[in-house]
């Protein structure tokens, strides 16, 4: 075997590219889970039950699908339904799908974590239910929010290794190729490992920091 | 202006108001008082909707307060409320929560507004606090920022539950005196105290309440003065000779 550097030199490319691929799939799955995530956060608190039934089926329902069927469902069955969608697509959507309940649920624990003098002050202003939300409800659920929200940003990142299983080429998968056809597997998976820390590392420091600051703020 | 008309309300089985009859006329100060759990914070939020009543009719001059009824909106915004823990909005500055309801409910222009937010500011005294937080302010100040956000909404009247009680003793006089001072401009303001020494001073009339009902209620001299209840008698020495 050739030495420990020129191996590591040999693998990086391609488990950079993986690493690109899961930073991509993270990132775009993020910003659907959590518009979707308030969406359902929003329905659930309306007050009306219209809107409140059927977000709270749609999370439930979610939630209770592990991981891996709801990608199978999006990769295989669609397509069966006439919505061909790529790998990447589907890696995508099902990230998304499932993460916006746990996001749903964590916004929506903030919003109820809202001092209720905050609604009455809201009212008696005399602010419709829209507008307090937006601008008094809202903004305060989000602080209360943010931690178990950046959990759920850590979880996700962590979770994209998933959609290996429908072959998006992201850094797990790429790991697995490498290590299948090197043997190499200590060193393969090392790297891979080390790769995940680098993201998730900086990512806890990042949300610890802004944590702090919004705390500063209040 | 706030005419109460044989109110009922009750929480499931448990009635709290049990025919409220009494009316708060225009400049009047009128004080609140009774026994914890007698039902003033009931009755108060009855008045802009924060709670329901199952039957007779509150009018806010002659309009029925209906909390489910879309009108209820601008009731509020006609009938200002102050809460005893201030309910400040905490991610917004002095300035801002003062400015919030005019600005943001009654869509009035943003630079005048601000000129007679700091006006309202610096009369409860608060000139030099206009961009700190909530959290940055002593209770005293919070409640008076309150008072001010109330204020520039330019109510016609005022309902205020307990505004002193949430308050450490020294900063029970800075508040008071605000109000004192809006009492002399004959703002009509309904307010839930145990501050009978308060009352004694600027309230024009006096309601108390007793399980549910309005069991004495006259001229602020007569009812603190010469109470002709019984059950008066025995609450105001309560409260007014401590054990
Ligand atoms: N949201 C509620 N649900 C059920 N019962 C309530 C609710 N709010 C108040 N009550 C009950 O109604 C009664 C009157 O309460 P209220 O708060 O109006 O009394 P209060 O005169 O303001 O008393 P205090 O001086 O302690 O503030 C009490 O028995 C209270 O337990
Ligand atoms: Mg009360």
């Amino acid at each position: 075997m050739s030495p420990l550097s020129e191996r590591i030199q040999d693998y990086l490319p391609l488990l950079l590219t993986g690493l690109w691929q899961t930073v991509a799939v993270t990132a775009l799955a993020l910003v659907l889970a959590s518009a979707l995530g308030l969406l359902w956060s929003i329905m659930r608190s309306s007050g009306s039950r219209w809107l409140e039934l059927p977000a709270r089926y749609v999370v439930e329902f979610l939630r209770g699908i592990p991981i891996l069927v709801v990608l199978f469902y999006i990769y295989f069955v669609m397509p069966e339904l006439g919505l061909d969608l790529t790998a990447f697509q589907a890696g995508v959507i099902g990230l998304a799908l499932t993460y916006s309940c746990y996001i749903g649920e964590t916004f929506r624990g903030g919003i109820e974590a809202v001092d209720k003098g905050q609604v009455e002050a809201a009212k008696s202003i005399g602010m419709k239910h829209g507008k307090m939300m937006r601008r008094i409800v809202l903004p305060q659920a989000f602080r209360i929010a943010l931690p178990p929200y950046g959990n759920n940003v850590v979880m996700l990142l962590k979770d994209s290794s998933q959609v290996s299983v429908i072959s998006v080429a992201e850094l797990t998968m790429q790991g697995k190729m490498l290590a299948s056809s090197t043997f190499d597997n200590m060193t393969v998976f090392t790297m891979v490992a080390a790769l995940y820390l680098c993201l998730t590392i900086p990512l806890n420091f990042l949300m610890r920091r802004v944590e702090l600051k919004m705390g500063a703020a209040k | 202006m706030i005419r109460f008309e044989n109110v009922h309300k009750s929480f499931g089985k448990h009635e709290v108001l049990k025919g409220i009859t009494a009316e708060v006329d225009k400049g009047q100060v009128v004080c609140l008082i009774g026994a914890s759990g007698s039902g003033k914070s009931t009755l108060l939020r009855c008045v802009n909707g924060l709670e329901d009543y199952q039957s007779g009719n509150i009018l806010i001059d002659g309009e029925r307060v209906d909390a489910h009824a879309a009108s209820i909106h601008n009731i509020r915004t006609r009938v200002a409320m102050v809460f005893q823990r201030f309910n400040l909005f905490p991610h917004m500055t002095a300035l801002q929560n003062v400015m919030e309801g005019p600005v943001q409910v009654l869509g009035e222009d943003k630079a005048e507004v601000r000129a007679r937010a700091e006006e309202h500011l610096r009369r409860v005294g608060l000139a030099d606090k206009m961009n700190f937080y909530p959290s940055a302010l002593s209770g005293g100040q919070q409640q008076r920022v309150a008072i001010a956000r109330a204020l520039a909404m330019r109510p016609e009247a005022i309902l205020l539950d307990e505004p002193t009680s949430a308050l450490d003793p020294e900063m029970v006089g800075e508040v008071l005196s605000v109000l004192r001072d809006l009492a002399e401009e004959h703002m009509t303001m309904l307010i839930v105290t145990h501050e009978i020494q308060f009352a004694r001073e600027v309230a024009s009339n006096v309601f108390f309440l007793d399980k549910g009902l309005i069991a004495e209620h006259g001229a602020a001299k007569d009812v603190l003065v010469r109470p002709q209840n019984a059950r008066t008698q025995e609450f105001l020495r309560r409260v007014t000779h401590p054990v």
